[in-house]
């Protein structure tokens, strides 16, 4: 017993080292599988206060630009808006019209990182203002990422530019799909894998979401085809997807919060069964 | 004491908010990023409490992969680097370490870079491993090290001469 508490003793600064080493390399473990990171996440108070801090500075250094990005915006959507035939003095007939099946809430983002292998951004909504894990997240341009952890005022999203991510996308002409990974290397491509060998894929085509997943809807923009070449097994094609989003200057994000994603998940459980 | 402790936790909250705020937006040609935070454990007294150092490495690493949702990798890098310390100084100082009497900024530079370089680069090299974490990718890993550390250790110098030399006046 006294040799034991004696080995301690004399040991004392390397075992604490292992500890506390076993420790951060269990939080890098859980960091890197998705949606594990709970303890040690920017959406804390602490950090998620000092990031807003110093976002309410320098995002004024950008305003010019955020400007410009959301009047482009607008003046895409207005052309929609008026050039559908749905005449805007049109009244609802009832309530249950109102009942839409996304619900949109808007963000900004106080933090962004694209250099790292795993980037995580941080917003500065959260559970206070029902945000949920799991829910997408869009800019004005195309495709961001996914809910990844919430506190009650900022929440962190998981990056597109994440080697974790794993997105479902289809090509825009035809209903071929297959999924989005990140290699780690340019924060203006990404991969989408799986995209079967029959596919008409042509260099310049547009890639959208599948809305295959409960998360995003049918049709959100990701980017246009770049390169494309069949894998190894030569029965699918790897396609290089140039990103419309500019991952280093993101600001006004929005939120998408699919309210039938209870239900579905119900029904897939019940077919697993 | 109280005037030294009251300095290094000083030290220890602006550097990371120097790290987090504005070192980690560098992102030089896309990758290349200077950890300035670890300027903590290389000015660490020498004479002090072991336990206490490492458990502060720690602290001084978890804080830094809080902000930058980084898991535990720049805690795991930190905490090396201050249970390594005494073998880098021993290399570096040689006899003058071993009598205790060191003072960072009455040694020559010579030494002092050797016990930076050291320090960082086993830091860095921790560091990208974790980030990166695929036995393949080894060279990505010693490509990043590399640049970063330079990086790294030139700011190091830099600051660590600007402030020294600020003291002695």
């Amino acid at each position: 017993m006294q040799q034991i508490v004696n080995f301690i003793i004399r040991n004392k600064v390397f075992l604490l080292f292992l500890l506390l080493f076993s420790v951060s390399i269990g939080f890098t473990i859980q960091s890197h599988s998705y949606h594990k990171s709970k303890f040690i996440n920017s959406a804390n108070f602490l950090s998620g206060g000092i990031y807003n801090a110093s976002n309410g500075i320098s995002d004024y250094f950008d305003l010019k630009e955020q400007n410009k990005i959301l009047q482009e915006e607008n003046n895409r959507l207005k052309t929609i808006l008026f050039n559908t035939n749905i005449g805007l003095d049109s009244t609802y007939i009832d309530t249950i019209s109102f009942d839409k099946k996304y619900k949109f809430s808007t963000a900004q983002v106080i933090k962004n990182s694209y250099s790292q292998n795993n980037n995580v951004l941080t917003i500065n909504k959260g559970a206070n203002d029902s945000i949920r894990i799991d829910l997408g997240v869009i800019t004005s341009k195309g495709l961001l990422g996914i809910i990844d952890n919430t506190s009650s005022g900022y929440a962190t999203v998981l990056s597109i530019l994440n080697t974790t991510s794993n997105i479902s996308a289809q090509l825009k002409k035809t209903n071929h799909f297959g999924s989005l990974h990140w290699n780690g290397i340019s924060e203006k491509y990404i991969q989408l894998t799986e995209i079967p060998e029959v596919a008409p894929v042509v260099i310049g085509d547009t890639i959208i979401t599948s809305g295959r997943s409960d998360i995003f809807p049918k049709g959100i923009p990701i980017g246009i085809v770049k390169d494309f070449k069949l894998d190894e097994s030569e029965n699918y094609y790897d396609i290089e997807v140039f990103l419309f989003n500019d991952m280093t200057n993101i600001e006004h994000v929005y939120i998408i919060e699919n309210k039938d994603t209870k239900i579905i998940k119900e029904l897939i459980e019940k077919n697993n069964e | 004491m109280n005037n030294l402790f009251s300095i290094h936790t000083v030290r220890f909250i602006i550097l990371v908010l120097i790290q987090v705020l504005l070192l980690s937006h560098i992102n030089f040609m896309g990758y290349i990023t200077p950890y300035l935070y670890i300027l903590f454990i290389l000015l660490y007294p020498i004479k002090n409490n072991r336990m206490l150092f490492v458990f502060l490495s720690f602290l001084l690493g978890l804080s830094v992969d809080m902000f930058l949702d980084s898991g535990g990798m720049h805690a795991a890098a930190t905490l090396t680097i201050s249970y390594i310390r005494p073998v880098a100084l021993k290399f570096s100082f040689g006899s003058v370490y071993e009598h205790q009497t060191i003072k960072f900024s009455a040694i020559d530079f010579g030494q002092r870079l050797t016990y930076i370089t050291i320090l960082t680069i086993v830091h860095h090299f921790i560091l990208f491993s974790l980030d990166i974490f695929n036995f393949s990718k080894i060279l990505l890993v010693l490509k990043n090290t590399l640049f970063s550390s330079i990086f790294t250790i030139i700011l190091c110098v830099l600051i660590s001469i600007i402030f020294s030399s600020a003291n002695k006046k």
